[in-house]
């Protein structure tokens, strides 16, 4: 029996375009992000978007168990998406389910394409997220962390792998749905684009759009990534740029 | 990353050496707790929660509250369930999948500690005798292992216990039940600290490293109550004479107020 009982807002969006939680249809969640949180992992990040938590750890590439599955030409890359029991508002149970198991599938293939995975034969790259909160959109959150965990890592990259969902809520496209849109929105749409040829490695829809509809999505969560990117190039600067001012400061 | 139980064999012999002069490879006294830090934040969606680091280990503990059925032989008492998950994240050596072996024991020491100092007040949690109590869930998840785990689940449950708040819940004359906005403080009474040895040679230290962890004889867990009474022990691998699991009893009783200091200046207990 669940102690917490949700109630769908009386307006989802209104006239002018005002969300349930203040924003306009096109302003994203704050997002913040930190890589190298976690000492044993060979790259992490963590990710704060709106009310998701998100962790993302990288280990390899190492060696593949069991050994059958190793590729001769290339690494093979392993994909876990969990959610924490105490990640939702009723407790999830532990273990994976349906909706785990596809989206570990959604979001390898939404990494594949960015990794050099020829320049490590016979190894694995394993890619775990964690869901610590949810809050909407966090196959998104998700991506974006681990194609930062990827590149904290070290692993050769064509580039970052940036992700954002766009959802329509009555006629209004909205970029990051929230939590309230989410459960009551008309679609939901999670894209992901290989940032350096602005290539779509995640795309999927859930709800009726029309085709102008579905083209301004497209452009929109376009648009909503170009900014996500900027947060995770500086992310990925930033414990760089602290070393650099260190021998800066030092030199003087 | 190098396996850690290939490091572990290098390492192994620098680490015996030392101990044997009294010494550790972080420079530690054996009886000194690394940094315990309590990261401020809202990191979950569960009604107390709290993320521990002691050193480079760190744990992210949640409680989540709910409703059900008491066990028939404690009809007036609320439910505990303990559970830990050793995340493929947090070591290269933790595999994706049900609980452990390993995972189990931590969860079932923690547990222990917390039920055989009655630091939670069970009776409290009961709503209708026998029909409905509250349902205390304590999810310890380890994000980063550099040893000893077990003390920051530990600490980290103490910690999100304290902070926990729950919705009240009530059952009207017609069976119905009430979830009602206002809410009240899990009643702690009590604050069981955890402390974990480990032996090296005649050695016993305090709070192991992973590396000291992998090249140790023998290792021990022990928790001591806010009155000084030892709440729950459990010895783990390997074997310990008498005088030194009076010794290791000892050095947990004279560590009790400095880390329980820690705690209610960081955690914000009270």
């Amino acid at each position: 029996m669940p102690l917490i009982v949700e109630k769908k807002p009386e307006v989802l969006i209104t006239e002018d375009g005002i969300r349930t939680d203040g924003r306009g249809p096109l302003d994203l969640r704050p997002i913040k992000i930190q890589v190298g949180v976690l000492s044993r992992a060979d790259g992490s990040a963590y990710l704060e978007w709106g009310g998701n938590r998100v962790l993302a750890a990288v280990f390899g590439p190492r060696e593949v168990h069991p050994k059958h599955m190793a590729l001769p030409d290339r690494a093979l890359l392993r994909c876990r998406y969990n959610m924490a029991p105490f990640s939702t508002p009723e407790r999830k149970r532990p273990g994976p389910d349906r909706r785990s198991v596809e989206l570990s599938k959604v979001i390898r293939e939404a990494l594949l394409p960015s990794i050099f995975l020829e320049r490590y034969p016979g190894t694995a790259i394993d890619v775990f997220v964690e869901i610590l909160r949810s809050d909407a959109g966090t196959r998104v959150a998700g991506v974006t962390a681990a194609s930062l965990a990827l590149a904290d890592a070290g692993i050769e990259m064509r580039g970052l792998v940036t992700a954002v969902a766009v959802g329509r809520v009555e006629d209004w496209v909205v970029v990051d749905p929230n939590h309230d849109e989410d459960q009551w929105g008309d679609a939901d749409i999670p894209v992901a684009f290989l940032m350096e040829e602005k290539e779509i490695t995640l795309l999927q829809l859930d709800g009726p759009m029309t085709q102008e509809q579905f083209d301004k999505a497209l452009e929109l969560a376009s648009q909503a990534a170009d900014l996500i990117y900027e947060v995770q190039k500086e992310a990925l600067r930033r414990p760089y740029e602290a070393v650099r001012l260190e021998i800066l400061r030092r030199g003087e | 990353m190098l396996d850690e139980r290939i490091t572990a064999e290098l390492v192994g012999d620098y680490i015996r050496e030392l101990a044997a002069s009294g010494q550790r490879k972080d420079g530690r006294a054996f009886d000194e707790v690394r940094e315990i830090k309590i990261r401020p934040g809202t990191f979950t969606k569960a009604e107390g929660e709290a993320w521990v680091s002691l050193g480079a280990t760190q744990v992210l503990v949640g409680v989540k509250a709910d409703v059900g059925t008491p066990f028939p032989d404690t009809p007036d008492k609320g439910v505990l369930i303990s559970n830990v998950e050793l995340l493929p994240l947090a070591s290269p050596t933790f595999e994706p999948g049900p609980p452990d072996e390993n995972a189990i024991e931590m969860a079932r020491v923690v547990d222990r500690a917390l039920r055989g100092s009655n630091a939670i007040d069970m009776e409290a949690l009961a709503i209708k005798s026998g029909e409905l109590v509250y349902m205390i869930f304590l999810d310890m998840y380890a994000l980063d292992h550099d040893g000893n785990i077990i003390d920051a689940f530990a600490l980290g449950s103490l910690v999100a216990l304290s902070r926990t708040r729950i919705p009240v819940v009530e059952v009207t004359e017609d069976g119905e039940m009430i979830v009602k906005e206002e809410t009240f403080d899990l009643p702690i009474r009590d604050l069981p600290i955890t402390f974990t040895f480990i032996k090296i040679g005649d050695a016993l230290m305090l709070d192991p490293t992973l590396e000291e962890e992998l090249v140790s004889d023998a290792a021990i867990t022990i928790s001591i109550d806010s009155s000084g009474r030892v709440c729950s022990i459990q010895k783990r691998h390997g074997s310990f004479r008498v005088d030194e699991i009076k010794r290791a009893v000892s050095i947990a009783r004279s560590k009790y107020s400095e880390v329980e200091r820690i705690l209610r200046e960081q955690g914000g207990l009270v």
